[in-house]
């Protein structure tokens, strides 16, 4: 029993980081219409300039924010630079545009940094507490990303330009109509993505290591994730994330070797596709035709 | 009177087609002008070309300044409001959330035009908590119609607000269309496909066949206009 609980509570620390990167997938996709497979990538490049920040001397939290900061401009950039051009383009052009994106920030992390494999500080130490259930440091990502989490649906649901967000996400050409500037929300909404990728990379990479190829396993059990909550629901992706975090967790401990718990992700999401495919939360799309 | 919107020589283009073919309309301030004509005659299509919708030629005169070439959320700023075919609710978020949308151009004037809409509209104060996509028809219009008023814009443009809705709910609506007319001193610019109605209520009327204006003037002038009666009003 006691092994048991130990393996869900490093389950939801590790879900909790998936939730993050299934979020920031979700918002992409509401808005956008499009799942963007650079998520991880970008996540990655991320961790490496917070890394190169904390080894110039700065303190981990200082360095922590600033790479938030960059991230957020970048992901505006992004939107603004690569994908407002193939906006009205079929939805292929933008897919085959982020999964550039993704060779490019591979590549270049490689490039910039090589494919060694880095040590990243974690700002927790790493003590067993309640009766070795958990770590400090499981107690520590879960708190910083259920605060992510927390803040992000208190800007969504109380502020007026998280509404006018949800409003351009939901239905683009009325909002323009109202005055809201539908372009610029939609780099913001980026901008979020990429610093919640940020965050999800920051936490990971303490326990992953950081090398240019740390968050592709995180993105396919991220995509799990959002898939299981229903693509369009955020609700949903951050449970469906909590979701798989626990399940690989327990599956790869009792079932199988846990050097197989990737298929785990890919057994889910064939599963959702064939038996649920509008996920936990999220709704059918009707289309006329 | 003063004109409010000025149309000159405007063509405008659906994809790559033209399907208005350089018309002109002028909306006169405080009043309320009717564009009539049959399916697929332009009257939409001219609608979005004012909002900045669809590609546009010629001068659209706002008050002065120029619209063409604006962003539709620029047009929506300088006090233009569309209600649009369809009603462009958003179906998932509630009434009041709606209408805060509206006001995103007034900020500050938020809490008391949403009290000031619940006056016009009371049935919207009834339903405040409820999703947009819950509401009847009938009322998805007067929370279009509302959404449009919470910008406090100078000319308010409908597209065919009785689509779809019941005799008794398009008298309803269009009575509170002229009393906000009245109180708010709004122009209204309406595209109609009940003519007996429109004509009754506006002033100036144009009739569009195939993207051209094929007459034009005060409305009691065309409605008893024989020729017209035969066509549209049917009797």
């Amino acid at each position: 029993m006691h092994e048991f609980l130990q393996q869900v509570f490093s389950g939801l620390a590790a879900g909790s980081i998936y939730a993050c990167v299934a979020l920031a997938l979700v918002m992409i996709y509401r808005s956008t219409d499009l799942v963007n497979f650079a998520q991880g990538e970008m996540a990655m490049f991320s961790t490496y300039i917070a890394w190169t920040l904390v080894n110039t001397g700065l303190p981990f939290w200082a360095a922590f924010f600033m790479t938030l900061v960059v991230s957020f401009i970048g992901g505006m950039l992004i939107e603004r630079v690569l994908i407002r051009p193939v906006e009205n383009a079929p939805v292929l052009a933008a897919v085959v545009v982020t999964i550039g994106l993704l060779l490019i920030f591979n590549s270049l992390a490689g490039w910039i940094y090589t494919y060694t494999v880095q040590d990243f500080p974690s700002p927790f130490p790493d003590r067993p507490i309640l009766g070795a259930l958990m770590t400090t440091r499981d107690l520590g990502v879960i708190a910083v990303t259920l605060l992510l989490l927390l803040l992000l649906f208190l800007f969504f649901r109380f502020t007026s330009t998280g509404l006018a967000m949800r409003a351009a996400a939901q239905n683009p050409a009325s909002a323009r109509l109202c005055g809201i500037p539908v372009g610029r929300l939609l780099a913001i909404g980026w901008g979020l993505a990429a610093a919640i990728g940020a965050t999800a990379g920051i936490m990971v990479a303490p326990v992953l290591f950081l090398d240019p190829s740390m968050m592709a396993g995180v993105l396919l059990y991220a995509f799990a994730g959002a898939l299981l909550g229903g693509i369009s629901s955020p609700v949903g992706a951050v449970v469906g994330g909590l979701i798989v975090g626990v399940t690989e967790n327990l599956v790869g401990t009792y079932l199988i070797a846990s050097q197989l718990k990737l298929t785990v992700a890919l057994a889910l999401i064939i599963l959702v596709l064939v038996f649920k495919p509008n996920g936990l939360f999220g709704t059918a799309v009707v289309r006329r035709v | 009177m003063p004109s409010i919107l000025e149309l000159r020589g405007v063509k405008a283009f659906y994809g790559p087609s033209e399907v208005v073919h350089g018309i002109d309309v002028a909306v006169e301030e405080g009043g309320m002008t009717v564009l009539l004509g049959a399916n697929g005659a332009g009257k939409t299509t001219t609608l979005r070309a004012i909002c900045g919708m669809v590609r546009s030629e010629g001068d659209i005169l706002f008050a002065g300044q120029r619209l063409d070439h604006r962003t539709t959320e620029k047009i929506a700023a300088v006090g233009v409001a569309h209600v649009p075919e369809g009603r462009g609710t958003f179906i998932g978020l509630t009434v009041e959330e709606n209408l805060r949308l509206g006001g995103y151009t007034r900020p500050r004037r938020i809490p008391a035009n949403i009290e000031r809409m619940y006056g016009y509209f009371p049935i919207l104060a009834q339903r405040r908590r409820q999703q947009g996509g819950a509401l009847s028809g009938g009322e998805q219009q007067m929370l279009a119609i509302a959404r449009a008023l919470m910008m406090e814009p100078r000319l308010l443009v409908l597209d065919e607000p009785s689509f779809g809705l019941a005799p008794r709910i398009v008298d309803d609506i269009f009575k509170i269309v002229g009393r906000i007319q009245k109180e708010e001193h709004v122009s209204v610019l309406l595209v109609e496909q009940n003519a007996n109605l429109a004509l009754e209520l506006a002033d100036h009327a144009y009739l569009l066949e195939t993207g051209y204006v094929v007459a034009s003037g005060r409305a009691k002038t065309l409605a008893d206009d024989p020729q017209i009666r035969r066509s549209y009003l049917g009797y």
